[in-house]
C-alpha cells in the first residue's frame, strides 16, 4: 500500500452545465440529463442531439446496471493510483441505457468481466466532491 | 465527388527517431521540413501553405518565423489527434485543387520520449477532452492506453480475439523493423514468446502492444501532381483521401460498440471510392497503430476482412512482408516510431519510389493505403498510387 500523504485523484471544475451532477452526488443521488422529448443523455451537453431542444431536466437512476467493458490497470497511470494496482476500470451500463466510468473497489478486481452486475456507491473526495462509484454485486 | 489524382507527395524528409533528445519539438519539426523541401527540389522560398501538427503544439507562426516564408496564404491546424496527419493531406489537396495553395508543408512528430510523453500525462489535450477530464478521468480511466483498452477487451469479448493474436502483430511490425536501420527497435528481434512475456501494461495490452515512445519530426511537401512530375517526384500521388467524424465523439466507451472502428470504415470508403479502388487493390496497408489492436480492428474497418476476422488474418500471416497484405513494412509506431503517423505517409511515398531497403520493399508496389484513427474513434483513410506517366 501507499505510504506517505496519498496523492489526490484528477480534479472536476464543475461548469454551469454539469455541476448539477455533483451537486446530485453530494446528496447521493445519481442523475443524467432527460431531454424534454424524453431521451436520457450522458455526458452532459446543452443540446438534444435527436430533437435539438435545449430543455432539459436531471433525473434520478436506479444506480443498477452492468459492466459494459474493462480493463484491468497494471500500471498507475495517474499518482492518485501509484501503490493501488492492479485496479479495475469498467464502463458501466446503467440500466436505463446511459453509461458511466468508474473504477472497481479493490477487492472486486479479480472478479470484473463484461456483464457482470453493479451497483454505484457515493465516495466523497478529500476536496470536496462526491465521486458516483460503482462495485459488483455479488451473489445474485 | 472529386477526382484523385491531381496532387502529389513531392518531398518527404525526417529526423532520426530516438529516444531521448535535447531538441525542442519545432526544432525537430524545422529540421525535417527542410529535408522535404530538399528532397523535393524546392526551398522555404515555394512554401505558401503550412499546416501544423495540433498534437505538437505547433503554429503557423512557429514556421513563417523560422523559415521565413514570405507568402503563406493558407495555414489550417487539423484536430483529430492521431489522424490529423491525413485531415491534413486532405486540407492540401483541396487547396491545390481551389488555387489556394500551391505548395504546401505539412510537418509532424513530437518529443514523445522526452517531451510530450503520453504515459506521463505531458501530452498536448485537446479540448475535446472535456467530457473525458471530468467524468473518467476522476475514476483512473486517464490514459489513451486504458481507452483503447476498452475497445479491445470487447473486442476479444465479441468476436474471440486472443493476446496472441495481438502479439502477432507486434511480432510482425518487430521483424519489419529489423529490415529497417532508422527503426528504434533495429537490431532488438522479438519472439511471440517475448510479446507474452513483456508486462500487462492494461488488459489486454501488454508492454509490446502499445506503440513506441518517441522522439522525432517528420514532413510532407505536397504540390499538383503535374509539378511534381516537373520536379523529378511525382511518384506518389494521392489517388484518393478520406475523413470522417464518428458520433458520439466524447469517449471511446460512450460509442454504440466500441470494439468497431465506424468513421474509419466511412472514411476508407470516401478514399477508395476517389481512388476507385477497393481494399483489395492494397499492395500494402501502413496501419498508424497506437496499438497492436488497432491494426486489426482498422483491417475490419476497411473492409480487407470481415468483422471479427482480424485475428486470424494476423495470426496467419499475411501481413507478413511476403504475405498476402504486407503491413507497415517500416516497423510502425510499435517498432519504428512514434511520430504523429508522418513516418507511415513517408514510408508509403518511399515505398512508391523503390528507395528503402531491398529486404523490405513491397514487390510492384503501386497501391499504398494508409489508415489512421484519431480522437475518439474518427477515422481517416489515404490511397497513394504510383504514377503511370
Amino acid at each position: 500500500m501507499t505510504t506517505g500523504t496519498p496523492v489526490s485523484r484528477p480534479t472536476v471544475t464543475p461548469t454551469a452545465l454539469t455541476k448539477g451532477f455533483w451537486e446530485a452526488a453530494a446528496r447521493g443521488e445519481l442523475v443524467v440529463q432527460r431531454c424534454s422529448c424524453g431521451q436520457l443523455r450522458h455526458y452532459p451537453q446543452p443540446m438534444c442531439p435527436t430533437c435539438h431542444s435545449v430543455e432539459w431536466e436531471w433525473v434520478p437512476l436506479s444506480g443498477r446496471g452492468s459492466v459494459f467493458s474493462f480493463t484491468v490497470s497494471y500500471k498507475a497511470f495517474h499518482p492518485a493510483w501509484t501503490g493501488r494496482v492492479p485496479y479495475a476500470v469498467v464502463a458501466v451500463e446503467l440500466e436505463e441505457g446511459v453509461r458511466m466510468m468508474s473504477d472497481l473497489p479493490a477487492e472486486d478486481t479479480d472478479a470484473v468481466a463484461i456483464g457482470a452486475p453493479v451497483e454505484v456507491f457515493f465516495d466523497p473526495q478529500p476536496d470536496g466532491l462526491t465521486l458516483p462509484r460503482f462495485r459488483l454485486v455479488r451473489g445474485r | 465527388m472529386s477526382p484523385g489524382g491531381t496532387c502529389a507527395i513531392a518531398g518527404v524528409g525526417n529526423t532520426a527517431y530516438t529516444r531521448g533528445t535535447d531538441r525542442t519539438t519545432l526544432d525537430l519539426h524545422l529540421e525535417a521540413s527542410l529535408r522535404a523541401l530538399a528532397d523535393a527540389g524546392l526551398s522555404p522560398s515555394d512554401v505558401d501553405a503550412v499546416l501544423p501538427s495540433a498534437s505538437a503544439g505547433r503554429s503557423a507562426e512557429d514556421f513563417i518565423t523560422n523559415l521565413g516564408l514570405r507568402d503563406v496564404a493558407f495555414a489550417p491546424t487539423a484536430h483529430m489527434g492521431g489522424g490529423s496527419l491525413l485531415c491534413s493531406i486532405q486540407n492540401a489537396m483541396l487547396a491545390i485543387d481551389a488555387g489556394v495553395a500551391s505548395c504546401v508543408l505539412v510537418p509532424a512528430g513530437r518529443r514523445g520520449y522526452s517531451g510530450e510523453r503520453v504515459s506521463t500525462g505531458a501530452h498536448v489535450v485537446e479540448p475535446l477532452m472535456a467530457s473525458v477530464a471530468e467524468f473518467e478521468w476522476p475514476f483512473g480511466n486517464t490514459s489513451a492506453a486504458q481507452w483503447f483498452a476498452h475497445a479491445a477487451q470487447r473486442h476479444m469479448h465479441l468476436y474471440g480475439t486472443t493476446s496472441e493474436q495481438l502479439g502477432h502483430v507486434a511480432v510482425t511490425c518487430r521483424a519489419h523493423a529489423n529490415l529497417n536501420p532508422q527503426a528504434l527497435m533495429h537490431g532488438r528481434p522479438m519472439t511471440l514468446a517475448d510479446h507474452q512475456a513483456s508486462r500487462m501494461i492494461t488488459t489486454p495490452f501488454r508492454l509490446f502492444d502499445c506503440s513506441l515512445e518517441s522522439d522525432g519530426a517528420g514532413a510532407l511537401v505536397i504540390t499538383s501532381a503535374d509539378r511534381a512530375r516537373s520536379l523529378g517526384r511525382g511518384d506518389a500521388v494521392i489517388a484518393g483521401v478520406g475523413e470522417a467524424h464518428g458520433s458520439p465523439p466524447t469517449s471511446i466507451t460512450q460509442k454504440a460498440e466500441p470494439a468497431v472502428l465506424d468513421a474509419v470504415a466511412v472514411a476508407a470508403e470516401r478514399a477508395f471510392a476517389m481512388a476507385g479502388i477497393t481494399a483489395a487493390n492494397a499492395d500494402t496497408v501502413l496501419v498508424h497503430e497506437g496499438f497492436s489492436w488497432m491494426v486489426i480492428s482498422c483491417l475490419e474497418a476497411i473492409g480487407v476482412v470481415k468483422l471479427g476476422e482480424g485475428g486470424p488474418f494476423v495470426a496467419d500471416g499475411n501481413i507478413r512482408l511476403g504475405g498476402s497484405l504486407p503491413l507497415n513494412p517500416h516497423g510502425g509506431a510499435l517498432s519504428e516510431a512514434h511520430v504523429s503517423g508522418v513516418n507511415h505517409v513517408i514510408e508509403g511515398v518511399r515505398q512508391l519510389r523503390r528507395t528503402v531497403e531491398p529486404e523490405r520493399q513491397v514487390p510492384d508496389c503501386a497501391t499504398v493505403v494508409v489508415v489512421n484513427e484519431g480522437n475518439f474513434f474518427d477515422g481517416g483513410t489515404l490511397v497513394l498510387r504510383k504514377d503511370e506517366r
